[in-house]
């Protein structure tokens, strides 16, 4: 369970956000609802321990973040607004490197499955692609992280043409009836039903 | 964690592989600083003899602070630093690797070319040794205090000149002790003190420094 306590934000001497506290069980969808600059971007980054909360605290399971480390890294999957894609690798090794990375080692076949399955040429040096199939190939990441509990995404579907995003969509929907934890910022229309927290009241 | 480790080292000397030109850099421009000096100050081989040290080792430090923009600036820009930061193994054991690959890139080809630019400065070949020892050492060292900086100012405008301020009078140490030693050397006196202090300091950045660059990768990516 995923737990925010009373967290305020502060970035650059304005306060972005105070107060905010929400929880998150298995199986459940937050959506950050906000205005541009509101905070939503760094509301994730808190939430993945990348950006410390000026005040109050994250906890995953009961205990605060800061205390996990990399426990708690293994247990998310963070989507910024850089895909963290490299260039001058081919879709495939970025995808088998994330993977690695993230202590979630796929094989050869599983990575070519999922980058097919988001239709990207998995031989293409990354900086031949485009923009939006350079975000395919990072959102490649979660069709193989399904067994990864919690996901954070900052605007997946930015981007992605509607077909692509019905897909992302539904590789959300998939996560959260497996009994994962989505939480999400998009500006594109919502059509996956859960919960909303609006940083801008 | 060693498949995180194993996988960071892979995947930065591929990507070194894939950009020949950018590893090029850094030894062609040991290569021209070195030569610069013989051309400027003359063929006159006893002054060459005795500046050789001084001028190679200046000349790696300089190399050596060319290429470290490089070591974190690409990964920020495209968000594999965030993803890194993420990772499943310890931040301090993750830059080590890659500070490990960078030495492996940009420092190990000085090492192995300096026998060749003793060459031009007419260094006995007996020295030879000392000098390919002494930056075995060294270089290292100047790779993980550089990756300290480099993690300092990931981000900054103007972050190569702060760069140079901030690392330069750190490589001081280095140096003199690596510089010192095969200056010894050639005055036939044994260069093991200072060889020994290099390989002292190299335990020491190796042991603290990922931690400082991990610590500061963290602020700068807040």
């Amino acid at each position: 369970m995923l737990e925010a306590a009373s967290l305020d934000c502060e970035r650059g001497g304005r306060a972005l956000f105070g107060g905010l506290s929400f929880s998150l069980r298995p199986g459940e969808l937050l959506r950050i609802a906000g205005d541009n600059g509101r905070g939503k971007t760094s509301l994730l980054r808190i939430l993945c321990g990348l950006l410390p909360p000026s005040g109050g605290e994250v906890r995953w399971n009961g205990s605060p973040i800061r205390s996990l480390g990399e426990d708690y890294a293994r247990e998310l999957v963070y989507f910024g607004h850089a895909p963290a894609v490299k260039d001058d690798l081919t879709a495939a090794e970025n995808l088998a490197i994330a993977c690695r990375l993230a202590g979630n080692a796929r094989s050869g076949s599983e990575v070519s499955a999922a980058l097919r399955s988001l239709a990207v040429p998995e031989a293409a040096v990354a900086k031949t692609l485009s923009q939006g199939q350079r975000r395919r190939a990072a959102l490649a990441r979660l069709v193989v992280s399904q067994a990864i509990p919690l996901w954070l995404l900052d605007e997946p579907l930015a981007a992605l043409d509607p077909q692509a995003a019905r897909l992302v969509e539904g590789l959300i929907e998939g996560h959260i009836g497996q009994g994962g934890m989505v939480v999400y910022t998009t500006h594109q229309e919502a059509r996956i039903e859960g919960r909303v927290v609006n940083l801008n009241d | 964690m060693t498949e995180v480790l194993r996988c960071i080292l892979h995947r930065d000397l591929l990507l070194a592989l894939r950009n020949r030109g950018d590893v090029g850099t850094a030894l062609l421009f040991f290569v021209i600083v070195t030569t610069l000096f013989p051309l400027g100050i003359g063929a006159e081989p006893a002054l060459l003899r005795a500046i050789a040290p001084g001028a190679i080792w200046v000349a790696a430090l300089l190399s050596s602070l060319l290429s470290l923009g490089r070591l974190f600036a690409a990964d920020h820009a495209d968000g594999t630093l965030e993803q890194i930061l993420l990772g499943a193994a310890p931040l301090g054991a993750v830059v080590a690797a890659k500070t490990l690959a960078h030495w492996l890139v940009s420092g190990l080809p000085l090492v192995l070319i300096a026998p060749l630019i003793a060459l031009q400065y007419d260094l006995p070949a007996r020295l030879h040794g000392v000098l390919v020892l002494s930056l075995l050492l060294g270089t290292p060292v100047l790779s993980l205090i550089g990756a300290i900086g480099a993690a300092l100012t990931l981000g900054l405008r103007g972050g190569g000149v702060l760069l140079s301020l901030l690392v330069l009078p750190l490589y001081v140490p280095v140096l003199i002790m690596g510089a010192g030693g095969v200056e010894m050397a050639a005055a036939g006196a044994s260069a093991q003190g200072h060889l020994l202090l290099l390989a002292a300091m190299l335990v020491g950045a190796a042991a603290f420094a990922p931690w400082a660059i991990a610590a500061a990768l963290r602020i700068s990516a807040e």
